[in-house]
């Protein structure tokens, strides 16, 4: 007879791990949470964090990294994020990369080779699996085969939302961030021109679909299977929409589209998708983001430790699937002030690093 | 009358019940949450009748006329199915 799934053991593992996205906050980044639930599996060993602000707040928390490196923003381009990411490693090897932030990911994935060179290894999708799951390419990509996604559509020009007119309440989406619920024409036109300024076109018109909204942390292996799923239902929603508070659910049916949606992506490694299931009991993909949410402790807590099988698969481990979630188990965020001395802002803005241990 | 669902609730003797398929929980009374565990474990209306007579002052009458009130309300959280 087969044993019962373990979560991985990190204890005895040498190996030095960075993790980007340390904000946390109003609008959270997964970092912390990632390196919360790395350390959780017993890992002794060095974890670095990679910012991009030295306003993230995890550099500031005495026990959560060993070393700090400021990174250029994605839109530097690769030059100049491999050029510093080879400054970085001739410090201090880098064994594992976990990039959590949406707008970083696709650099990750085209830069593996290089970054293999360097001896740093990701558990990453391929570029055309990242690609399927754009935002603006959802509706077309999912419907044919089977999974439902709200109607949507692309517009580029403001005019273009007069032809909805008679649609609304509608969502209305930026490419990368940002949401809103559009009750009327006027109020389309301000969020579009808001969106435009801050993220770009094109923005995305959706039709509204009423009922409740899933989460779901999942670690794809590749291969349409998954290594790991934990469904949570939000119960504290921030004025911004995020949730700050939620609940593991054990749903089948919602369990059963979420494991279609990452057979038909071959998903490799983390992502969470967003699911609302509609009155009449029918389930839509919103979202898929390409990286761990910022409740991901959730997973861990609930008794699957993703970020730490993320680590592992990443180093070429084999892994059997994680153990079940527990239902039930509950999140609330909580936050808390950092005190420390100004010099170690100091440190990170001077010097763009800090050594702490 | 479909009652599976109240069969995955989890139910604490607080009156506090959670419904793990869709995330949503809720709070009864005492008297809610007794109907709502003999319903999970099968009984029918007139068996729970006869439990309820046997536990509490109660006729008939009073009983099937709040039974049905509580199952409206059941049904409005979709908990069981008419």
């Amino acid at each position: 007879m087969a044993g019962a799934a373990q979560n991985p053991d990190l204890s005895s593992l040498k190996a030095t791990i960075a993790v980007t996205g340390l904000k946390t906050g109003d609008n959270p980044q997964p970092g912390v949470a990632v390196i919360r639930s790395i350390r959780a599996a017993g890992f002794q060993g060095r974890i670095i964090g990679l910012i991009y602000d030295s306003m993230e707040s995890g550099i500031y928390l005495e026990d959560l990294v060993d070393e700090v490196y400021q990174m250029p923003y994605p839109s530097a381009g690769a030059e100049a994020f491999l050029a510093r990411m080879e400054y970085i490693v001739s410090r201090q090897k880098i064994d594992v990369i976990i990039p959590n932030l949406d707008s970083e990911v696709i650099l990750y994935i085209r830069l593996q080779d290089e970054l293999h060179k360097m001896g740093i290894k990701t558990y990453l999708p391929t570029e055309e699996c990242f690609l399927l799951r754009d935002k603006t390419r959802l509706a077309s990509y999912f419907p044919p085969r089977g999974i439902l996604v709200p109607d949507t559509m692309l517009i580029s020009d403001a005019s273009q939302i007069l032809g909805s007119r008679d649609n609304f309440p509608m969502m209305i989406k930026g490419s990368y961030y940002e949401a809103y619920k559009a009750n009327n024409y006027e109020e389309a036109l301000k969020y579009f021109y808001e969106i435009e300024s801050r993220w770009g076109l094109p923005i995305l018109l959706q039709k509204m679909i009423y009922g409740d909204e899933y989460n779901i942390v999942i670690v794809g292996d590749g291969e349409g299977g998954i290594l790991g799923m934990v469904p949570q239902k939000k119960l504290v929603i921030t004025d911004k929409g995020k949730g700050f508070g939620g609940v593991v659910i054990d749903n089948p049916e919602l369990k059963e589209f979420a494991t279609k949606v990452i057979a038909l992506l071959k998903w490799r490694g983390p992502c969470e998708l967003e699911v609302m299931r509609g009155l009449g009991g029918l389930h839509y993909l919103i979202e898929i983001n390409p990286r761990f949410p910022a409740w991901v402790r959730l997973a861990e807590g609930s008794g699957q430790n993703q970020p730490a099988a993320v680590v592992l698969k990443a180093l070429g481990h084999e892994l059997a699937e994680l153990p079940a979630c527990k239902a039930g188990t509950l999140f609330i965020r909580h936050a808390e002030d950092i005190i420390t001395d100004i010099s170690v802002m100091g440190e990170v803005s001077a010097k763009s690093e800090l050594r702490r241990r | 009358m479909d009652y599976r669902k109240l069969t995955n609730l989890a139910m604490n003797d607080n009156g506090f019940i959670f419904d793990p398929a869709s995330g949503y929980s809720y709070t009864s009374n005492e008297t809610g949450l007794y109907i709502m565990k003999l319903l999970a474990q099968g009984l029918n209306r007139d068996a729970i009748c006869q439990e309820f007579m046997a536990e509490y002052e109660v006729n008939e009458d009073n009983f099937n006329s709040d039974f049905e009130h509580y199952m409206l309300m059941l049904e409005a959280l979709a908990l069981v199915e008419f």
